[in-house]
């Protein structure tokens, strides 16, 4: 390479550069070639992206039709659905403490998920902090969180009942303690994971420890914390419907078992449907606050 | 008024680095001895992997010796300190942060203490308008190109108006025509600013061209100073011009002779 001069090296990237540059001139051929198919764009949309869900949803009630019309206990889709929409008229009805509408016992449940994934959230999040920041944190915990982590939610339970002495936190502490896991884990990880670089960048500023935490640490690990928030709430909004079939009182879960014991199977399968709604909206939620929070 | 320079404001003696690794260890540095005088722009030239990067990591305090004293102003660096500014060779600005945010958060940890809001914003400013960035202050890292980072990257370091600027392969990571017009401007605001730099780099003509002083590295494991070549150009320095100069060809082709005659990379 010469001196400081311009090399063959420079002119290659000039040249390129010239090449990129006559590129966008090519470009508005491909888009007048595309404009035309605005209808053409639509139709690939519907067929790439609403026929093929569309065929799951189909498919998976030719499966239920099948089988219903081979086990008379099963009520079909159509007998489903009447139910179903006998159910949601009247979402909000209260009759007894053991009679109450659909309604209030997905609030009753959700409340519960609130309260045991908060919980875990504000205990979990810190901690997470911590192992990650401090090594001898982590060794630390590194047994009790692999002891207790694949521990089935449902064992908790009577911990809960013995300590609490009531239904209700029981519950919630059964959702805390399997909801917890994910955000500290996740936390933790995010923190170790903090590129040498931005702590490089952090003793040569000299910054304090608070400053590293909310310009270098927090902004880094967000991501990696979000992705622990959203499997805790998946989690706990599965071991929901386990946890109150046996604690009972209002609540998704224990509406299951009640409808059960009155063999009212349309609305075993309509609680199925809204569990597995709730938890999807759930996470659609988490994913797009994700984003929201992403500097990326 | 000319101020009195000093003679060794940065002073390396008897440095060993030896890093313990799992593999066992290695000795990467084994007495290093050499001082820069104040103002000084210093480069560290050798092969990749001869440790010309932790020479600069051990006068930033980001590394501590295994055995020998290191100084800086007269006072033996203990860690890392504003005083020593780095301009990392990915330039490491924090991509949560706008050019302007980055800048700040440096000024803010220097001059906090003693002055108001109202001038460290300007402090950011200045330092963002010095490397020509005033019009994408407010844009993220992921925003600008390769050759604007490093300008912030810059603009960091010289905002928190350092003794000594520490460059560690500052323009690497470029391509050559940004390369070339950065160079330009680093000789222009090092002529403005008067500190003191050590830059580290395996580039030959970026070496010439901008340092007063060339300290050639031989190669690792245990590498030391091998040679050191003067570099006696009338400053302000044009390239163009240089391309043509005899003495800047034949100090050019020195620093080859040492990387390609004398200290040969074995073949990998």
């Amino acid at each position: 390479m010469s001196a400081i001069g311009i090399s063959k090296e420079d002119i290659k990237t000039i040249m390129n550069s010239e090449q990129t540059t006559a590129q966008p001139g090519a470009a508005p051929k491909l888009v007048t070639a595309a404009r035309p198919s605005a209808v053409a764009l639509k139709t690939r949309i519907f067929f790439q992206w609403l026929l093929p869900p569309m065929f799951g949803l189909l498919l998976l009630g030719a499966i239920w039709t099948l089988i219903s019309h081979q086990s008379p206990n099963l009520p079909g889709p159509v007998s489903t659905w009447h139910s179903a929409v006998e159910l949601f008229s009247d979402p909000f009805y209260n009759n007894s403490p053991n009679d109450q509408g659909i309604g209030w016992n997905i609030a009753a449940s959700l409340e519960r998920v609130g309260m045991g994934f908060g919980l875990a959230a504000l205990i979990g999040i810190p901690l997470g902090f911590i192992i990650g920041r401090f090594q001898f944190m982590s060794r630390m915990a590194a047994p009790i969180i692999g002891l207790l982590r694949p521990v089935s939610p449902l064992a908790w339970l009577p911990i809960g009942l013995l300590v609490f002495k009531a239904a209700d936190p029981a519950a919630i502490w059964v959702i805390f303690i399997s909801a917890i896991w994910p955000m500290i884990i996740n936390t933790a990880v995010g923190v170790s994971k903090v590129p040498q670089d931005y702590m490089n960048v952090a003793k040569v500023l000299n910054l304090s420890e608070w400053k590293i935490v909310t310009k270098i640490l927090f902004p880094f690990v967000l991501p990696y914390m979000m992705t622990g928030v959203r499997l805790s709430i998946g989690v706990a909004w599965l071991v929901i419907v386990a946890a109150e079939m046996l604690t009972g009182g209002v609540g998704i879960g224990f509406w299951v078992w009640d409808e059960w014991n009155n063999l009212n199977v349309e609305h075993i399968i309509i609680a199925i449907f809204v569990v597995g709604i709730v938890g999807l909206l759930l996470e659609l939620a988490l994913t797009s606050l994700a984003r929201q929070f992403s500097y990326e | 008024m000319e101020k009195i320079l000093q003679e060794k404001y940065v002073q390396l003696e008897n440095v060993n680095m030896t890093f313990f690794t799992k593999k066992g260890t290695f000795e990467a540095l084994k007495n290093v001895n050499f001082s820069i005088q104040e103002g000084e722009f210093i480069s560290i030239i050798g092969h990749s992997g001869c440790g010309k990067s932790t020479v600069l990591n051990l006068i930033a305090g980001l590394l501590q010796p295994t055995s020998g004293n290191l100084f800086c102003a007269g006072r033996e660096i203990a860690g890392p300190g504003p005083e020593r500014a780095v301009v990392f060779q990915n330039h490491s600005l924090l991509p949560w942060l706008t050019c302007s945010e980055n800048v700040y958060l440096a000024v803010e940890r220097v001059f906090s203490a003693s002055e108001t809001k109202i001038q460290l914003k300007k402090r950011t400013q200045a330092a963002i308008e010095l490397v020509g960035l005033a019009h994408a202050a407010d844009k993220r890292p992921n925003e600008i190109s390769g050759g604007m980072k490093q300008r912030v990257g810059i603009a960091r370091a010289l905002a928190m108006e350092p003794k000594v600027l520490l460059l560690d392969e500052p323009f690497g990571a470029l391509d050559a025509l940004t390369r070339a017009h950065l160079q330009d401007e680093l000789m222009a605001i090092m002529a403005k600013s008067g500190c003191t730099a050590v830059m580290v780099t395996h580039d030959v003509d970026e070496a010439v061209l901008l340092s007063d002083r060339i300290v050639m590295m031989t190669n690792g494991p245990a590498a030391t100073i091998g040679e050191m070549l003067d570099v006696e150009l009338a400053r302000p320095r044009e390239r163009l011009e240089l391309a043509e100069d005899s003495h800047y060809n034949h100090l050019r082709s020195e620093v080859l002779k040492f990387l390609y005659e004398r200290h040969a990379r074995k073949a990998a």
